[in-house]
């Protein structure tokens, strides 16, 4: 898998001082979803911003596909397609008109089944007519991705694209962003919500005080950082731990009636044939075992507080 | 790709949109006032007017009342064409796409032109109800009606583009232009002035452009001919230059 959007070096500096970005360098690669996990502040927006050219580079390089988006900048934006964060509309324009502007700001000629592909794809063809003051959030958002797709891009940036949606139409844009990538197109979404990269992204990018923590596979992450705990329910509470257990480093919980432990995937022995070994020494019933994995949230919450 | 027609085209057809979406406030608000203005100083007070360069007082201050809603309305449409998605945020839209900042001028700026314009044009058909009027060089009328309104809009463009939040947008016109426009000889010629006002009159811009433009109607002018085209070049390349220097720099759009 190639490359679409390369990042170098890539430094962002406001005017009041303010460090957002520090010589960050990544890659987002062709036909894939990646997901920009980090806290409130992390220089999320400031990349996307950058990159689609909402926000002037410090220094360093970005291109998409190979253009510069300085130098050859009509060509880098016209692959673009930007959903912000903010339902950011013209209140009194109708949705074709509106949707119908920003085609023609990207450079794209009339295409009317395509746009009615588009409408009906996201079920706004019957309002097509409608001002969009007329318009609830959530049709509102639909406006904004079908503003963003009006001009056919190859890659999509959703800047928290859930932020304050219902449960419907957060299945409904995971599913369109789902069938994008199919047709091609790479998806870069901006997040808060672990659950959203965890359900939708390849891959996760954790970006924390201007700096890219980390880029990996999502199953890969999980994998290589996430830990496992064993959970045994026990057929009678323990008052204390036994000593055949005491230095696996078992825990007792719920009250004595069950025993955790945690273990960590990356490593080839997982200690658990010794900690069920050492139940059956000691004569210990158990009811019931199961695993839990961590989620991807204590992954990034752990990563964020190491550095 | 030399320049982005659809672009241009797409922002021209958005904002036209937004006349057809209001024509009371767009074309019937601006035609009463200057009827009304017709009505108090061409009929009422100009029956008692002795004729200013053997011109009647209704037909002299014609060329004038056109260039005073012109240029007021050349800088309101384009000042809010510009201000709105700023202050909506749409703006981020043609931000993020590929257009030149020339091609986004040409998109508001004509838009902006094309409104007052016609709202001009509108305005010169009425005045033909009030008083007898004869236009002696129709061509070159209509070719300062257009520089005009396209000078105008490339101001108010500047003063949206500037703007923080509405009441900026309003004080500058109210505080500024109509008052550059009203004492440029919209009503009067400069020579009714006493001499100390006529030079003062001679730094105000708007008084070349309304001289210009009432030559091109009867014949006569304040200050030559040439002085007056000379005059709507040299706003006009001044205002370019501000907004190509914004865009530049990303003044007030990007941060």
């Amino acid at each position: 898998m190639s490359a679409i959007v390369q990042i170098e070096l890539l430094t962002k500096k406001y005017d009041d001082g303010k460090l957002a970005l520090k010589d960050l360098s990544v890659e987002f690669m062709k036909g894939e979803i990646i997901a920009l996990l980090g806290p409130n502040g992390a220089g999320k927006t400031s990349l996307i911003s950058i990159i689609c050219g909402l926000t002037t580079i410090s220094d360093g390089r970005v291109t998409v596909d190979g253009f510069d988006i300085q130098s050859d900048y009509r060509k880098a934006r016209s692959l673009i397609g930007l959903v912000p964060q903010e339902l950011m509309l013209e209140p009194f324009e109708t949705v074709m008109g509106t949707v119908s502007l920003s085609r023609g700001l990207f450079g794209q000629a009339p295409n009317d089944e395509y746009v009615e592909g588009l409408l009906s794809r996201l079920s706004l063809w019957e309002k097509r007519h409608s001002p969009i003051r007329e318009l609830s959030g959530g049709m509102k958002r639909r406006v904004l991705i079908a503003k963003a797709l009006s001009h056919e891009p190859k890659i999509l940036f959703l800047d928290e694209p859930t932020a304050g949606v219902d449960v419907d139409l957060r299945r409904d844009m995971w599913r369109l962003v789902k069938e994008l990538q199919a047709e091609g197109v790479t998806v870069i979404l901006t997040t808060h919500y672990i659950e959203e990269a965890e359900e939708i992204a390849d891959r996760i990018a954790v970006i924390n005080e201007g700096q890219i923590l980390l880029v990996e596979d999502k199953s890969v992450l999980m994998k290589r950082l996430g830990k496992k705990e064993l959970l045994i329910e026990l057929s009678e509470s323990l008052i204390a731990i036994p000593q055949g257990l005491a230095g696996l480093g078992v825990r007792l919980q719920n009250d004595g009636r069950q025993l955790s432990y945690s273990y960590d995937m990356a490593t080839e022995k997982s200690g658990i044939p010794e900690v069920l070994g050492a139940l059956k020494i000691e004569g210990i019933g158990f009811s019931d075992v199961h695993t839990e994995q961590s989620s991807l949230e204590d992954i990034f919450i752990e990563l964020v507080a190491e550095r | 790709m030399i320049l982005n027609f659809y672009a241009i085209k797409a922002i021209y057809k958005f904002e036209m949109s937004r006349t057809y979406r209001t024509p009371l406030q767009s074309f019937a608000s601006p035609v009463i006032a200057t009827v009304l203005y017709f009505v108090v100083f061409g009929s009422a007070i100009g029956n008692r007017m002795t004729p200013i360069d053997g011109i009647s007082y209704g037909a002299f201050i014609v060329p004038g009342l056109i260039m005073l809603t012109v240029m007021t309305q050349s800088v309101a449409n384009a000042s809010f064409g510009i201000y709105f998605p700023k202050f909506l945020g749409t703006i981020y839209e043609h931000l993020s796409a590929p257009i030149s900042s020339f091609e986004m001028v040409i998109g508001y700026v004509g838009a902006a032109a094309t409104k007052s314009a016609g709202v001009g044009c509108i305005i010169l058909a009425v005045s033909f109800l009030f008083v007898p009027l004869k236009v002696q060089h129709p061509l070159l009328m209509l070719g300062f009606l257009l520089a005009t309104a396209l000078c105008f809009s490339l101001l108010g463009f500047i003063l949206g583009l500037w703007a923080k939040d509405f009441e900026q947008l309003n004080l500058v016109p109210a505080l500024i232009i109509t008052p550059l426009v009203f004492l440029g000889g919209s009503f009067y010629s400069i020579d009714m002035l006493p001499s100390l006002w006529q030079t003062v009159s001679l730094f105000n811009p708007a008084m070349y452009v309304i001289s210009g433009f009432r030559w091109a109607f009867f014949g006569v002018s304040d200050v030559p001919i040439m002085i007056s085209l000379v005059s709507i070049a040299i706003l006009a390349i001044v205002f370019f230059a501000i907004i190509w220097r914004i865009f530049a720099t990303g003044y007030r759009l990007r941060q």
